[in-house]
């Protein structure tokens, strides 16, 4: 086809249509906006996290960590320094701290000179500039802190700061500031032998971050430092790091932005809606240009190129809204979209030119895709009966085949059985692209099954009778009209089925772990209950029980955030644990841990495996269990209070279960308990009743799923638009057969009851058909996407309140619409829709 | 009551003042056919539409089988178009989503008679215009002169006291467009139905019983 031809034909339809075009490139353009704003919020805050890290680490070539908060001997030190080919290494104690206004400030204890060569991002300048000797950065109560630490905390350079960590408080000065480390980060930095002498620490280090010799193989060292680690020492070098902040919340940003691709797709079909009815339109003007000599390609390369202009509209339309969507959603929402997994800073906002281009090459593909098909369509109609006119492309007697949906359904289930890959569910999406897609090719055979009934029994009202016999003989545009709102329905209803049996498990879940009457939780860092503060606690008037936990991080892989090691009594009682398959034998010498679910899924192990874990030398741990948590999505493990003690020697617990005894008042006992904690605890113990912890852990729930509640919303406004626009066009492209309606005595009243019987009849089949498949599609997100995604598992709950309204309100709104189109296309009078004619 | 059509003084202009015709008068009886013919522009297809009740006059009346149209408000000329008024159109307009035989019974679908009283009617006028073992087909399954053929059956099949037709033929070839003639005169004869057709052709124009020439001041006979 020659270019000018394409020209005046594109021009021409964009002319005639605007505002069809107009919303085929709004529905990119959205769709585009929210992917990439998405991205974009989870690319800022995973740097801004990740800066935080290297801000900490800094260059270093290579890091040993603790594998708990119970730290290393700080005589490890000394052995790794003097290794071979180590040029430098720097001792790390890591205190939680708080600030006397109860702001977090994580606070790192430092060798000055040490971290000067391997870190020197954390060394503090004073406040009259560096090398002035004004202060002392060895005196035991130095204190220097980020800029964003500083204002956390309400204090300037020169002022006196009291900071809380593991149970002890100490006033320090603020001698200075840290000015490399970013803003956002809140940091404090001081003496290490004053970290461990004040708080707690004595001989104990976190880590140590090492420089190695220039020329030295890093393997080779590693290799080397492996053998003289005790257990409980980790390596990890800078990659592990990036790879564990970038797993914590892998799955949960991966999830968001196949989300946020369904408003794309959905847009997608809005395109395929749009064209379809073109095409569908301008058979006639196909048909000629075919009879003149045009080849089929012509055809598709005309509709295809209409497709690729609203695609590149569209796209750059979506690329400057998503940015300012991301703007808006980092000041609002934070850098996790309420996720939870980052801090509460927001981060600032970084624009990322591949993810743009990625962005704008799929907005392309949407809006190509959605027109590749339609134009096939228009190039395979026969030139001789497009130019009889004689309606759909389908011929109404023909059955709607079944092969392709059977295919895509076959994929679609294969794709499913299939384990995850890179630890993500690909394969998982791939199974709902294909089911959706089968689903959609199965529209027409689905429709006509559905309306045969009603065809086969008139129910003599004629407006209604003529509704059912034009939507079962046009099977070509009813399935063009249903795409767009069965593939949003069918997604909107798979989220909503998931997020409803995820709920309804949490829920039920928090049922039977909180079974006491009332909870105590220490601070992070605060230290603890130590064997007094427990005694105490347990003489407390009221208390009839009280079961003690300890919560320590353990890192099993360096690549990997760590996982929850949980101590407390466990056997005979089982209490607050719900064991997933019973319990399994443990053999003699093994102690036996029981691992969450995640837990289990993350080690691949089972009950009755045994375990190796940084803790007890070589003590070995055999799998006594695996129960349910919702709670810990990185894993969890319980061992016996009593082997805790015993391979650890720590004796401090930060939460306890409290029974109350029946004549005593809970908020009596809950004010007494927190009076009877130590003094260096005031105001770190928080006492909770159940039913207020459920109502938070349900409020947190809710607040991380409401941005996939936000991005359904969207991708529903978009299928109705679609609805809206396939309504109107039709409606628009019917005025003829309107006309010759009203000339052989039917009304207008009739008219308009038959486009909304129409309308409905499509509502209600698209909306049926998308709530079937939207609930085949939740299977997928809950026995694959979830338990790949994040390790736990739940059985199904449908919410069929919210299903039965999906559909009235589709039925409803796409009768409205389509009674609305059929008011605009009957003002264009009887006589001028049949004006070919008089 | 007046069988048939009577136009008692009819006057039409169009907007901006230009009259397409004034004082006309016409009467055509039970079993008449009267072909109209014209200039383009001269208002033919105008006249039909008043006729219909689809447009309004600017003074005079059109009584159609003792009903007169000025008295009848939208709901009543619609009604009036589904009992008594059959039309033939240049571009068939047969529905594609629709069997032959469900397009034929449609106006008595509109209306109050069973399904089964339609569909056997349907194939009674299929019968009669020579299609009556295509009532399952669908018009991408016919030719032009069918479709014609398929629109003169719908526009018999609740015997109309009145056919209007305006270029009946104008799409088809002059082999098909005679038969087409042929079979809606005498179709329209026997059922003992006005007819009124609008055309161009003076072939079409002599299959009836009057030919006519629309002027400004007018009808008056043509010479044919």
């Amino acid at each position: 086809m020659s270019k000018t031809a394409l020209r005046w034909m594109i021009a021409g339809e964009w002319r005639q249509h605007p505002a069809r075009i107009a919303m085929a490139t709004l529905a990119i353009a959205v769709g585009v906006a929210l992917g990439f704003a998405v991205h974009l919020v989870n690319g800022s805050a995973l740097t801004s996290f990740g800066q935080a890290i290297r801000t900490v680490s800094g260059a270093a070539d290579l890091q040993i960590k603790a594998a708990s908060e119970l730290g290393l001997d700080e005589a490890l030190y000394a052995r790794v320094a003097l290794a071979a080919d180590v040029a430098d290494a720097s001792p790390v104690v890591m205190l939680k701290a708080a600030s006397a206004n109860g702001e977090a400030i994580p606070v790192l204890g430092l060798d000055v000179i040490r971290a000067a060569n391997v870190t020197p991002t954390t060394i503090g300048v004073s406040a009259s500039g560096p090398g002035t000797g004004a202060s002392d950065p060895f005196a035991e109560d130095a204190l220097f802190l980020s800029r964003t630490a500083l204002a956390a905390a309400g204090v300037q350079v020169g002022d006196s700061l009291t900071i809380s960590a593991n149970g002890l408080s100490q006033t320090m000065i603020v001698r200075g500031m840290l000015p490399a480390v970013a803003d956002g980060q809140r940091l404090g930095v001081i003496d290490i032998a004053a970290a461990q002498s004040l708080f707690g620490r004595l001989g104990r280090i976190d880590r140590i971050v090492l420089k190695l010799a220039e020329g030295a193989d890093p393997e080779a060292v590693r290799a080397r430092l492996a053998a003289i680690l005790p257990p409980g020492a980790l390596l990890s070098n800078g990659d592990d790091q990036a790879a564990q902040s970038d797993a914590l919340s892998r799955a949960y940003r991966v999830n968001l932005d196949m989300l946020a691709l369904v408003a794309l797709l959905t847009g997608s079909f809005l395109v395929y809606a749009t064209q379809s009815l073109s095409v569908a339109r301008r058979l006639q003007a196909f048909a000629l240009l075919r009879t003149l000599g045009l080849q089929r390609r012509g055809i598709i390369a005309l509709v295809a190129m209409e497709g690729a202009l609203a695609g590149i509209v569209g796209s750059i339309l979506g690329l400057l809204l998503g940015y300012a969507i991301a703007a808006g959603a980092l000041a609002f929402l934070g850098g996790d979209l309420g996720g939870g997994y980052f801090g509460d800073a927001p981060p600032p906002l970084i624009f990322a030119p591949g993810a743009a281009l990625a962005f704008f090459a799929l907005g392309m593909i949407a809006a190509i895709g959605g027109s590749v098909v339609p134009a096939l369509q228009g190039a395979r109609a026969a030139p001789a009966v497009a130019l009889k006119n004689v309606g759909d492309a389908i011929d109404p007697r023909a059955l709607p085949g079944l092969r392709l949906p059977l295919v895509l359904a076959v994929l679609g289930t294969g794709a499913a059985l299939m384990p995850a890959a890179a630890r993500l569910p690909l394969f998982g999406y791939l199974s709902i692209a294909f089911l959706l897609a089968a689903g959609i090719a199965a529209m027409p055979a689905i429709a006509r099954a559905l309306l045969t009934p009603l065809a086969i029994r008139p129910s003599r009202v004629f407006s209604f009778d003529l509704a059912v016999l034009h939507l079962r003989g046009s099977p070509g545009a009813a399935a063009s009209a249903l795409s767009g709102i069965v593939a949003s329905t069918a997604l909107m209803i798979a989220m909503a089925v998931m997020v409803t049996s995820f709920r309804g498990a949490v829920d039920e879940w928090l049922g039977d772990i909180l079974s006491g009457d009332l909870y105590l939780r220490t601070d992070p860092g605060s230290g603890g209950f130590d064997r007094a503060a427990q005694s105490a606690l347990a003489q407390v008037r009221g208390v009839e029980r009280i079961v003690f936990s300890r919560t320590v991080p353990l890192v099993l892989d360096p690549s990997q955030p760590p996982m929850q090691l949980i101590a407390r009594p466990v056997l005979p009682a089982m209490e607050a644990m719900t064991l997933i398959g019973g319990a399994a034998r443990v053999p003699g010498g093994a102690v036996p841990v029981w691992l969450s679910e995640p837990a289990a899924r993350i080690l691949a192990r089972e009950k009755g495996d045994m375990l190796r874990l940084p803790i007890g030398g070589g003590q070995r741990f055999a799998v006594a269990g695996i129960w349910r948590d919702y709670a810990r999505q990185q894993g969890a493990m319980v061992i016996e209070s009593k082997d805790y003690e015993r391979l650890t020697g720590d004796s401090t617990r930060d939460s306890a279960m409290v029974v109350i005894a029946p004549s005593a008042k809970s908020a009596d006992v809950s004010a007494a308990l927190i009076a009877a904690s130590p003094i260096a605890l005031k105001g770190r113990v928080q006492a909770a009743q159940p039913a207020v912890l459920r109502r938070f852990a349900l409020k947190l729930f809710d607040r991380s799923f409401a941005i996939t509640y936000l991005l359904e919303a969207v991708a529903i406004i978009v299928g109705l638009a679609g609805v809206a626009a396939t309504s109107s066009a039709q409606a628009l492209a019917r005025t003829r057969e309107f006309g010759m309606l009203r000339h052989i005595g039917v009304s207008r009243g009739q008219i308009i009851a038959m486009l909304g019987s129409e309308g409905a009849l499509l509502g209600l089949v698209g909306s049926i058909a998308g709530v079937l498949l939207g609930a085949m599609i939740s299977q997928v997100l809950i026995h694959v996407v979830n338990p790949q995604s994040f390790n736990w598992t739940m059985t199904t709950r449908f919410p069929l309140g919210l299903m039965a309204s999906v559909i009235a309100a589709l039925t409803l709104a796409a009768a409205f619409t389509a009674m609305l189109a059929g008011r605009r296309a009957l003002s264009v009078d009887a006589v001028r829709a049949v004006r070919a004619d008089w | 009551m007046t069988a048939g059509l009577h136009i008692d003084a009819l006057r039409k202009s169009v907007p901006g003042g230009r009259v397409l015709f004034s004082g006309l008068m016409l009467d055509v009886r039970p079993g008449e056919l009267v072909a109209i013919m014209g200039e383009s522009g001269s208002g033919k297809s105008t006249l039909l539409n008043v006729i219909a009740g689809l447009d309004q006059p600017d003074s005079g009346d059109v009584v159609i089988e003792g009903e007169r149209l000025a008295a009848l408000d939208e709901r009543g000329l619609t009604d009036l178009r589904r009992r008594q008024i059959g039309f033939v159109f240049q571009a068939f307009h047969i529905l594609p989503y629709l069997t032959l035989r469900r397009n034929v019974a449609l106006p008595l679908a509109i209306g109050k008679a069973s399904t089964a009283e339609a569909m056997r009617r349907a194939d009674e006028m299929l019968d009669l215009v020579g299609l009556g073992t295509r009532g399952d087909d669908y018009a991408r399954d016919l030719s032009g002169g069918e479709m014609q053929r398929v629109a003169i059956a719908r526009a018999l099949i609740h015997r109309p006291a009145l056919i209007l037709a305006d270029e009946p033929t104008g799409n088809l070839d002059p082999e098909t467009a005679e038969l087409v003639l042929k079979l809606f005169a005498q179709a329209t004869r026997e059922r003992g139905a006005a007819g009124v057709l609008v055309t161009h052709s003076a072939a079409a124009a002599a299959i009836a019983d009057r030919i006519l020439l629309l002027t400004p001041t007018g009808l008056i006979a043509a010479n044919v």
